[in-house]
């Protein structure tokens, strides 16, 4: 690849935030860096990535509102965990976790237990916990 | 607490060669990001069909995490400490200690809780690599090689991202070097990357690594549409482009990183042969872009002519184009 081959295909993966270092060759022949935004066939396999998760994503929300899961188990899927993540974050045991999934025992969960699940999912505050659009952030 | 040690930052591909490099600078040796890659014979190839990452096999352009770690310091005669802690707060402490005496402090980190990160890349790897420097107002300074600029982290972010859940926990790993020595024999450390090398990519036995995990492959990938069906198929080669292309190989799955590393390799040895051996590997690294694009198409699914018999012959000659680099290699530096 030559300095000038390095493409920008720009789908705002890095949000700005930051570019991608590709090793490229310059005029003289020698080896050089160029920063780059991106490139399609790239940003193509991530957006694949979260085109699945986003499905799962929407599932786990319907299944909040329809009442048949607590707010936990969306934001479960939505941080791409699982029970074991999220016990090994929350320092509960797998079925604790499991049960807080009914809406009912999520409804009673005392404070800090709940302040566990803000740390796992890294959440501001409590409220947070019920906010089923947090995956805009 | 405010302190700052007068540590330079420098951005690149990727994470541990980075800190490796900007580590050694601090203590006075100069090692590109290219010679860090080589000399820890950072190429390499795997594809792991029995193991499953989010339901799909594993394709590995690169070592295990660490590894590339430790063989410069063996092959440089460099004095590093490590330590993994159970206590967070211990670990924190540790690493206050650390600064206070002036050591910047490499660390072992989990990207999903890194608040600078870009979103879309916060998966659950738990094996990035990230240099503390500092501490200004209850932050802590971070270098992060594949960050352009320098960041902060707050302690309670620092810690999370620290001591993170998932496979492969980092359970608060720090590292520091404690000494250099005066001299470093470069010329000799190259030679047995690049030997390392040509063993890994060219004499395991088996099928899944080097060449033969390339060729195995791309056999493969021929009968993925038929067993798997077009929507899970397109998924797995999308894995594959991910891996060779993602934040941190420079380009090509490392191809190109490691041209950059026979060009420099060949002034520092002076053997032009290896000279002209990165030009080869430079045409191979394109190849696997052409691949990368090729596959794209198919992933897409924008109908493309492509198909995944042609992509599996590419492939299999991608391997054999590669092949004749290492053996190349072999040859100049006996």
């Amino acid at each position: 690849m030559k300095v000038n081959e390095v493409p920008q295909d720009d789908a705002n993966l890095f949000e700005g935030k930051t570019r991608d270092v590709q090793y490229a060759v310059g005029e003289d022949g020698k080896y050089t860096t160029v920063k780059s935004v991106g490139w399609d066939p790239k940003n193509t396999a991530m957006l694949q990535v979260w085109e699945v998760e986003k499905e799962k994503i929407d599932q786990a929300k319907k299944l909040v509102i329809s009442g048949k899961k607590s707010p936990l188990y969306f934001h479960m899927i939505r941080c791409l965990m699982h029970v074991k993540l999220v016990a090994s974050y929350t320092g509960l045991p797998r079925w604790k976790v499991k049960r807080h999934f009914k809406p009912d025992v999520f409804h009673k969960l005392p404070d800090h237990i709940l302040d566990k699940y803000v740390y796992a999912f890294g959440l501001k505050s409590r409220e947070d916990l019920q906010n089923l659009d947090a995956d805009e952030d | 607490m405010q302190m700052k040690i007068n540590f330079e930052h420098r951005m690149s591909a990727h994470c541990e060669n980075g800190v490796i490099s900007n580590l050694l600078r601090y203590y006075g040796i100069e090692l590109s990001e290219p010679m860090v890659f080589g000399i820890g014979s950072g190429i390499y190839f795997s594809y792991l069909p029995f193991y499953k990452l989010n339901g799909m096999p594993v394709t590995s352009f690169r070592p295990w995490p660490g590894l590339i770690f430790k063989r410069i310091t063996r092959a440089l005669n460099i004095e590093m400490h490590s330590q993994r802690f159970r206590d967070p707060e211990r670990a924190m402490q540790e690493l206050n200690n650390n600064l206070n005496k002036g050591i910047p402090t490499g660390m072992v980190v989990g990207v999903f809780h890194l608040t600078y990160f870009p979103a879309p890349y916060r998966f659950h790897f738990n094996a990035h690599n990230i240099v503390a420097f500092g501490q200004e107002n209850g932050e802590y300074l971070i270098s992060d090689p594949v960050m352009e600029n320098t960041e902060r982290l707050s302690a309670f972010d620092l810690k999370r991202v620290r001591f993170s859940g998932g496979i492969a926990k980092p359970k608060g790993k720090m590292y520091y070097i404690k000494s250099v020595p005066e001299h470093v024999d470069i010329e000799s450390a190259i030679r047995k990357g690049l030997k390392r090398t040509v063993l890994e990519m060219l004499k395991l036995p088996g099928p899944i690594i080097g060449i033969t995990g390339i060729k195995y492959l791309g056999s493969r990938i021929r009968k993925w549409p038929s067993k798997l069906g077009e929507r899970k198929a397109g998924q797995y080669l999308g894995q594959i482009v991910r891996m060779q292309e993602e934040i941190g190989t420079g380009g090509a799955g490392f191809r190109f990183l490691f041209a950059a590393f026979l060009q420099e390799a060949s002034e520092k040895l002076a053997i032009p042969a290896l000279n002209e051996l990165s030009m080869e590997m430079t045409k191979v690294g394109d190849q696997w872009r052409e691949f990368a694009v090729k596959a794209g198409r198919i992933y897409k699914g924008r109908h493309s002519t492509e198909t995944y018999d042609e992509l599996s012959d590419f492939l299999i000659k991608i391997a054999e184009n590669e092949k004749k680099v290492y053996q190349g290699i072999d040859k100049a530096i006996r």
